[in-house]
């Protein structure tokens, strides 16, 4: 299931940020990549190289189609080892590379180069422990997000985030995208559920991030979008089932009365597991995709979820119930078991993929925005819509504030990809205008690269590139994502290889 | 034009140090306390121009951990970076500047029922040198450490320049997260001139449940069965002592018609624990001794930590992290021993020690990465001014 269709008008679309040096892939024309899948072929098993270009074409985009590129070769390593020895090759030919897990990202993150390797982990989908005791997994990076649950659930545990992909994505993904979840209003995102990390970094080594003192270079790995280096293995955070989960459905006439709900929940103290919201467009979408039999009439609908301890939840449900009453709900409704709960769910979990039912193409935003700005924000998204004729349907996880506007445009009609882009823009400017920011999981990209200074100045670009020049100096590996214009990292005056001149000079003990 | 007649210029509060203001027996020549982000960028340009050595000193908590500058021209004092620039309550984050003192902090938060979710043993520490100490306690287990709870950060690099990651929403994954690169750096990539952070709501009501055991094994049952139940604590403490009884203490967090159920279950899965309203004694503190370690060990291998060294004092949290506290009068050799013992475990860095003591020790122990963390510091610092030395590894 991948969201939005590739616009027609896009189809030309330049797809690498720079043309491909040396000849174009395909023609046998690229000693390097040539040179490369030969050494490939050696060091892994059969069928862990692929040059053939109809196959290629399989991997030329991830989930956000509108960006494409052809690979040069792709690689199906096995172990880290194969890994390590793959980027070092890499390096030496000079050739970039690119990480790809399960290929559902949704800003271009895995985009292959045409004149480079790209690297799948599907072969690495071992869960190689399960350690009860210390509450944590280690897996590989090829492994299904849901899968680390399936193993653990009959134990009374489960992998938290909790990505509306998490049927396919990669945990290696969720790592590289700091991926979050309907339930990280409460649980938090990747960033907080992994312990450690084994890396292949960009010079071929292999280390162990989280697990000793110095800098936390795991906190920065997580969420690199698979510009720090490549994860071989990912040590987990197991979180404990909760006692009881409540869901309720609540049915508003108005997307603000719906707004308010969710501030008057926020402001009693409550952090509910979730609370999502979908305006009438997407209602109607869902409606006509799922028969999810929201109420008829609605301008809106909130779903809240609760859990944790039995008592607790009793206690917070009443009042979120009586909270969404106080604030216009004309329905409540509360399921009774899982089956109800699921019911509630469904029209939410479908809401993506239902928009191509009422739209023939469609673009899906990911801006954040202080949930306080939500009314605001989204009365500005509607004189928006109205203005430009392009339809909005609104999905978002309202307890963080995080809109996922679906802006529909029909892809036969001249010019509406244009408009629709110019729209989804827009909304952008405005995520950031009120202190938000132009992606809360599905990351910059190649998608939303060139948004990245609407938000950050020359310079806090430049300090983040300086960690980017600290563990990738050539700028090999997946470039040209995330920063818009990369960074030389040139000569670095302090990479020395003897002592410091003062230690030498006896003027100071390294310890 | 001297060093201090431009840090005079960068900064209205410019003077010599007095010789007792020494980081860890390192005299610095100067002291300035620039009280906006700009006035901390003028100093900092100023210092980069004079190739000024910086230390940046907050609350003063914990400017001993770790090891003493190679170099320290400067003194940078945060604690007139002191305004709570926003508290945005509804979105449930706060923006502090650096030298904002947890405790202040605190009680701003508290007129609207939230909280910045940290323990804060040390009164006095601020928000810079918390953030760069990566400073957490039992809290840690369900709402982590300041690099968990950190989403946006201003420094001033070590050329002066002002640079911002982050924001202030909690869901954020434009660009890379320097919030969390710079939480435990001990002023070693720039300054710390302000942090966002996401806050909690102050629960309803608390409740602490305590135990006493003899056999370190009963006391691991016991810390087991707490994680595994759907208590949900919001912390696990276990302390021991020489010659002391190990204490299991957890604390439970929640709304009034709740906890007391969760406290009862958490009691009867300790075999008879106390409930009480208030935390027990020396809750959340280091424990006592002259040098200070702290460890990181899972929770499986707790028996083996209560056992590794009998003269230590321990305080060890659920997260996995936690300190040991050697006593006074314990010899260098005592100490090494003491280390190993607890490398053997998991991991130790020693924080604080008596001189004698911290020279004989490997303070940080094995840093994987360093190489990688080697290269970042250079592209930060390449002149290797920042707090150059106390951290791992020489940097
Ligand atoms: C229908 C749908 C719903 C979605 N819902 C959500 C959601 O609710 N929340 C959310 O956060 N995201 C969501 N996403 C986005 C996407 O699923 C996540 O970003 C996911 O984590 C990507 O995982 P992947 O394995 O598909 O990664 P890929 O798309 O293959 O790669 C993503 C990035 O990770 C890098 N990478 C992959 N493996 C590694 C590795 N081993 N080491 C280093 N870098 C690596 C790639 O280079 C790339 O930059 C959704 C996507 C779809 C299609």
């Amino acid at each position: 299931m991948i969201p939005g269709r590739r616009p027609r008008s896009d189809a030309g679309a330049p797809v690498t940020a720079d043309p491909p040096a040396d000849g174009v892939k395909g023609d046998g024309m690229n000693a390097p990549l040539d040179r490369l899948a030969e050494r490939f072929a050696a060091l892994l098993p059969p069928g862990g190289v692929i040059t053939d270009p109809v196959r290629l074409a399989t991997y030329e985009c991830d989930g956000l189609t509108t960006h494409r590129a052809s690979p040069g070769v792709v690689v199906l390593p096995e172990s880290a080892e194969h890994v390590a020895a793959i980027v070092r090759a890499c390096v030496e030919e000079n050739v970039p590379y690119v990480a790809r897990g399960s290929g559902t990202g949704l800003s271009g993150g895995a985009l292959p180069r045409t004149d480079g390797v790209l690297i799948v982990t599907a072969r690495m989908r071992r869960i190689l422990e399960i350690d009860l005791p210390n509450q944590r997994a280690v897996v590989e990076p090829g492994v299904i997000n849901l899968d680390v649950t399936r193993a653990v659930r009959a134990n009374g545990y489960y992998f938290a985030p909790d990505p509306s992909s998490q049927q396919i994505c990669s945990v290696g993904g969720n790592v590289a995208e700091n991926s979050g979840g309907a339930h990280c209003l409460k649980y938090g995102f990747t960033a907080h559920h992994v312990l450690s990390c084994e890396v292949v970094t960009p010079d071929g080594d292999v280390v162990e991030l989280g697990s000793g003192p110095g800098y936390d270079l795991l906190g920065v790995f997580v969420g690199a979008e698979g510009t720090l280096g490549i994860t071989t293995k990912i040590t987990v955070k197991l979180t404990r089932v909760p006692e009881t989960v409540q869901t309720l459905l609540a049915a508003f006439p108005s997307i603000e009365t719906g707004g308010t709900a969710v501030s008057k929940i926020i402001g009693m103290g409550v952090v509910p597991a979730a609370i999502e919201m979908m305006d009438a467009l997407a209602i109607e979408a869902a409606e006509a995709a799922v028969n999810c039999g929201y109420p008829a009439d609605a301008g809106a609908v909130l779903v809240v979820e609760l859990d944790g301890p039995e008592a607790e939840v009793a206690h917070q449900f009443a009042a979120v119930e009586r909270l969404c009453r106080e604030a216009g709900a004309f329905e409540v409704r509360v399921a009774a078991d899982d089956a109800e709960r699921a019911l509630i769910w469904k029209g939410r979990k479908s809401a993506f993929a239902a928009v191509g039912r009422i739209s023939p193409a469609y673009l899906v935003q990911d801006g954040v925005i202080p949930r306080t700005a939500l009314p605001e924000v989204l009365a500005s998204i509607d004189a928006l819509s109205a203005a430009s004729g392009v339809r909005v349907a609104n999905v978002f996880h309202a307890g963080d504030g995080n809109l996922h506007p679906l802006v529909l445009f029909d892809d036969a009609v001249e010019g509406a990809a244009d408009r629709a882009e110019d729209v989804s823009g827009k909304i952008l400017d405005l995520c950031v205008e009120h202190g938000g920011s132009i992606t809360g999981e599905h990351g910059v990209g190649v998608d939303k690269a060139r948004y990245m200074p609407r938000m950050f100045t020359d310079t806090d670009l430049d300090t983040m590139q300086m960690v980017r020049c600290g563990f990738d100096p050539a700028g090999l590996c997946n470039p040209g994502k995330i920063f818009p214009t990369p960074r030389l990292c040139g000569e670095v005056p302090g990479v020395r290889k003897g002592p410091h001149p003062l230690v030498a000079q006896g003027k100071a003990e390294l310890f | 034009m001297t060093p201090l007649d431009a840090l005079a210029r960068a900064c209205a509060d410019v003077r010599p140090a007095e010789p007792e203001e020494g980081v860890l027996g390192v005299a610095p020549r100067f002291v300035a306390a620039p009280a906006s982000p700009d006035e901390a960028a003028a100093v900092l340009t100023a210092a980069a121009e004079h190739g000024l050595a910086v230390v940046p000193r907050g609350g003063e908590t914990r400017l001993d951990w770790g090891l003493p500058p190679r170099r320290c021209d400067l003194l940078i004092d945060t604690t007139r970076l002191s305004r709570v620039v926003e508290h945005a309550a509804g979105d449930l984050v706060v923006k502090a500047e650096a030298g904002v003192a947890l405790d202040d902090l605190a009680g701003v938060l508290a007129e609207r029922g939230q909280r910045l979710a940290l323990d804060a043993p040390l009164p006095g520490s601020t928000v810079g040198g918390t953030l760069a100490t990566g400073a957490a306690g039992p809290l840690r287990l369900l709402y982590g450490a300041p690099r968990d709870l950190v989403i946006g950060l201003t420094i001033v690099r070590a050329d002066g320049r002002i640079a911002r990651s982050g924001g202030k929403v909690v869901k954020n994954v434009a660009g890379y997260d320097l919030g969390r690169l710079f939480a435990g750096s001990y002023g070693t990539l720039g300054l710390i001139v302000d942090a966002t952070f996401r806050l909690h709501p102050v629960p309803e009501t608390r409740a602490f449940v305590t135990r006493t055991y003899t056999a370190p094994k009963d006391a691991h049952d016991a810390v087991q069965a707490v994680l595994h139940c759907p208590a949900y604590a919001a912390g696990l403490e276990v302390t021991s002592g020489p010659g002391a009884a190990v204490r299991v203490a957890v604390l439970l967090e929640g709304v009034a018609d709740g906890v007391p159920a969760r406290a009862a279950l958490v009691a009867g899965l300790l075999g008879d624990g106390a409930i009480g309203a208030e935390p027990p004694p020396g809750w959340g503190a280091y424990p006592d001794g002259t040098t200070l370690v702290e460890t990181s060990v899972p929770p499986g291998s707790l028996p083996e930590l209560l056992t590794a060294v009998p003269d230590a004092s321990l305080a060890w949290s659920a997260s996995g992290h936690g300190h040991a506290g050697l006593p006074a009068g314990t010899t260098p050799e005592q100490a090494a021993a003491a280390l190993a013992a607890l490398r053997r475990v998991g991991g130790a860095v020693v924080r604080y020690a008596p001189q004698d003591v911290r020279a004989a020790l490997d303070v940080w122990g094995p840093v994987p990465g360093i190489a990688l963390m080697r290269r970042v510091k250079d592209q930060f610092d390449p002149q290797h001014r920042l707090s150059p030395g106390r951290f791992a590894g020489g940097i």
